[in-house]
């Protein structure tokens, strides 16, 4: 098991070199002049140069990705000029490990960028993770025992329904009706913990939250139910009602047991891209989370940011695989980890 | 529709009341289609102690009748009619809840595939005691307690620690072995085996037979076993039943239908199984043709299309009128849905001499 663990993790870093390279290739490639843009409008040709120069802009590909992945492992100074060290300390600015990268545009690292924006991106995906699971699942469980009644018509129907909407228009109906015309809730504004207690926090999240999971709860309803139908047409299922079991202990034991172990799959996987920002969401509710940060960044082609932020999402989803899998080896007996 | 009185079937003849009496059983599922008509006026008896065989292709309707009785097509849109009664019960009559608790203790199934039959996620003894727990008031330690001697019973070696083994830990025959004692744990009257050697190897099927019937003996449970293989049949049952689309077409004890078939898909079925020890001039013949459509049966008798000997019928009666399930030539005991007058003598005469030359010359 722990050895697994340790393969696994081992592995996964692997992918995430593998990962940055390429961001960071795809980057490099671009016509973006990142030195005209640090250096500004009035600059000459040969400041220009001089900026690049400093920034390290010139350097071969190689050792531009080596002096990133370094810094993320010891930190960095930006620009790495021992020259500017001694003649102007003040311009340079320290990223402890681990840095991402400093972007120039937001005037911070990327690291801290990230540490603002995160607590606000996961809050939102925790909430909605929860809400989504929840009400998906018995949703789709209900649907599923119901299976062929209006109920379960009512159900499946609904949820197309709600799949189809964007979730920008769900999110814009929620902000305009529930919160400003009706004043059901406060207008949103994120919250945390610090500012406004626990309950300051789930208040803050209640709209947004609701916006992400109704999509995914949609997905995961109709997910469900199919997936419990499927598990009691299964031979073992008659063979829990032919040993005499009662309805409700072959339908929890047997065919719901079954049923909810790719949902687990599914959810860790979902769950894992939402912590990397729900980018519509945080948009439409002017949330300073993560998803919004991507988008600013990628507007004002602010490439250390974009690059910090794929290599971390890259690493939640390959940390969410190695959780799943291990849940997978704990629900069901005949996958062997190894 | 076949004949209802008690009369017409094999072994009513030998005793005052049989365990398992099906009267005129009726499986109808209505689909968007039309209603499969899957079973049709079945009549059969089960004696304690005693083995029927039912016999069939798939799609014959064995596997939903023996569900019937069961009750496992309560809570399905199947519209079932006729009765069964086991041990003087309708067990049509009965609520879903009475039902419930007869199932798994009056009358337990083994099925075909014991790999999917068994959940994954339960150890083997979680599934075989629970079969114990829910119709016993007993602890969890009694019933796994229970769950080992049952495995001991059926040759599981190390039955206290394989109890703790999942069921893909199990080899094939392991897991069959364990089926069978989860449908005997109860010590039910009736036990239906639904192909319970299909999915084994050879010598494994031989093991797993002995010991059901061991077994049999040892509880004297009245065993249903249901399969497509004559082989499984000669060495179990003492009565047979020979389904065809949805209609008993022979019933009548092991020895005699095997012996003196008279109905040309019994000859089909004969001339489809190898036979080690015989002549190898003996030639394997197929039955011509595909297992007619239960939505839309043919006409007349069922297995007219495929038949090979319609032509001795006169008049068209084949395809026009469904032959009754009456006595033939030799006797009560023995019934079949033919029209054919002379089925004795044809088989002798044209059909064993090509599937079984040597036990045709000692006639």
């Amino acid at each position: 098991m722990l050895a697994y663990v340790i393969r696994r993790l081992f592995a996964g870093v692997i992918m995430l070199i593998v990962m940055s390279i390429v961001t960071f290739a795809l980057f490099f490639a671009s016509p973006i002049d990142e030195a005209s843009f640090i250096c500004g409008k009035n600059c000459s040709a040969a400041q220009k140069k001089q900026t690049s120069a400093a920034m390290g802009y010139d350097d071969p590909f190689a050792e531009q990705w080596w002096k990133f992945a370094k810094g993320v492992v010891q930190g960095r100074d930006y620009p790495d000029d021992p020259q500017l060290r001694e003649t102007a300390p003040e311009t340079i600015v320290h990223c402890d490990a681990p840095c991402l990268g400093y972007s120039r545009e937001r005037g911070d690292t990327v690291t801290n960028l990230i540490k603002d924006t995160f607590p606000v991106s996961f809050s939102l995906a925790v909430a909605a993770f929860i809400l989504w699971i929840t009400g998906g699942v018995l949703l789709g469980v209900i649907a599923a025992l119901k299976k062929g009644t209006v109920i379960d018509r009512g159900l499946v129907g609904l949820s197309l329904i709600v799949y189809a909407f964007p979730t920008f228009f769900v999110g814009l109906v929620l902000y305009k009706f529930v919160a400003i015309k009706w004043g059901l809730t406060e207008i949103p504004r994120y919250t945390s913990i610090a500012e406004g207690g626990v309950g300051g926090w789930l208040s803050s999240l209640t709209l947004p939250a609701i916006t992400l999971a109704v999509f995914f709860m949609a997905a995961y309803v109709r997910m469900t139910r199919s997936y419990v139908i499927e598990s009691f047409q299964e031979d073992y299922v008659r063979t829990a009602r032919s040993k005499g079991l009662p309805e409700r202990t072959v339908t929890f034991k047997h065919a719901l047991r079954a049923a909810l172990t790719p949902i687990v799959t599914m959810a860790g996987l979902d769950f894992a891209g939402l912590m990397g920002g729900a980018i519509i969401t945080e948009s439409v509710f002017n949330y300073p989370g993560m998803g919004k940060l991507a988008v600013r960044a990628s507007q004002d082609f602010d490439l250390p940011t974009t690059v910090g932020l794929v290599v971390l999402l890259a690493a939640f989803v390959i940390i969410a695989n190695i959780v799943v899998d291990l849940l997978y080896a704990v629900i069901d007996p005949r996958v062997r980890l190894g | 529709m076949s004949t209802t009185s008690p009369s017409t079937s094999a072994t009513t003849a030998t005793s005052s009341a049989p365990l398992l009496a099906v009267r005129d059983l009726q499986v109808h599922f209505p689909t968007q289609d039309g209603v499969v008509k899957a079973v049709n006026g079945l009549t059969f008896d089960v004696e304690r102690g005693k083995t029927l065989g039912i016999v069939g292709e798939s799609g014959s309707g064995k596997s939903v009748s023996s569900m019937a009785i069961m009750g496992l097509h309560r809570g399905t849109n199947a519209k079932i009619e006729g009765e069964i009664v086991l041990d003087g019960v309708n067990l049509l009559d009965i609520s879903a809840e009475e039902m419930r608790k007869k199932r798994g203790r009056e009358v337990s199934m083994i099925f075909q595939d014991p790999l999917s039959a068994m959940h994954p996620y339960y150890t083997v003894g979680n599934q075989i005691a629970e079969a114990y727990r829910v119709h016993h008031d007993v602890s969890r330690k009694i019933a796994k307690q229970r769950a080992i001697e049952m495995l001991d019973r059926v040759g599981i070696p190390n039955p206290d620690k394989r109890v703790n083994d999942y069921p893909h830990q199990y080899s094939g025959g392991m897991r069959q072995r364990a089926m069978i004692a989860m449908g005997l744990i109860n010590d039910p009257n009736l036990l239906i085996a639904d192909e319970p050697t299909t999915a084994l190897d050879v010598t494994v099927q031989a093991q797993i037979l002995d010991l059901l019937q061991d077994l049999q003996r040892e509880f004297n449970s009245a065993v249903i076993i249901i399969t497509h293989d004559l082989g499984v049949v000669a060495e179990m049952a003492d009565d047979v039943l020979v389904m065809y689309a949805g209609r008993a077409v022979e019933y009548g004890p092991c020895k005699e239908i095997l012996t003196h078939p008279e109905m040309p898909y019994t000859w089909g079925l004969l001339s489809s199984v190898p036979d080690l020890t015989g002549d190898t001039d003996a030639r394997l013949i197929p039955i011509p043709g595909n297992p007619p459509s239960l939505l839309n049966p043919p006409s007349g008798c069922a297995f007219h299309p495929r038949c090979p000997h319609r032509d001795k019928v006169p008049g068209d009666l084949c395809r026009t009128q469904l032959p009754m399930l009456v006595p033939g030539q030799r006797g009560e005991m023995h019934t079949k849905r033919c029209h054919l007058p002379n089925a004795d003598a044809i088989y002798a005469a044209e059909v064993l001499p090509v599937i079984a030359p040597d036990l045709a010359e000692e006639l």
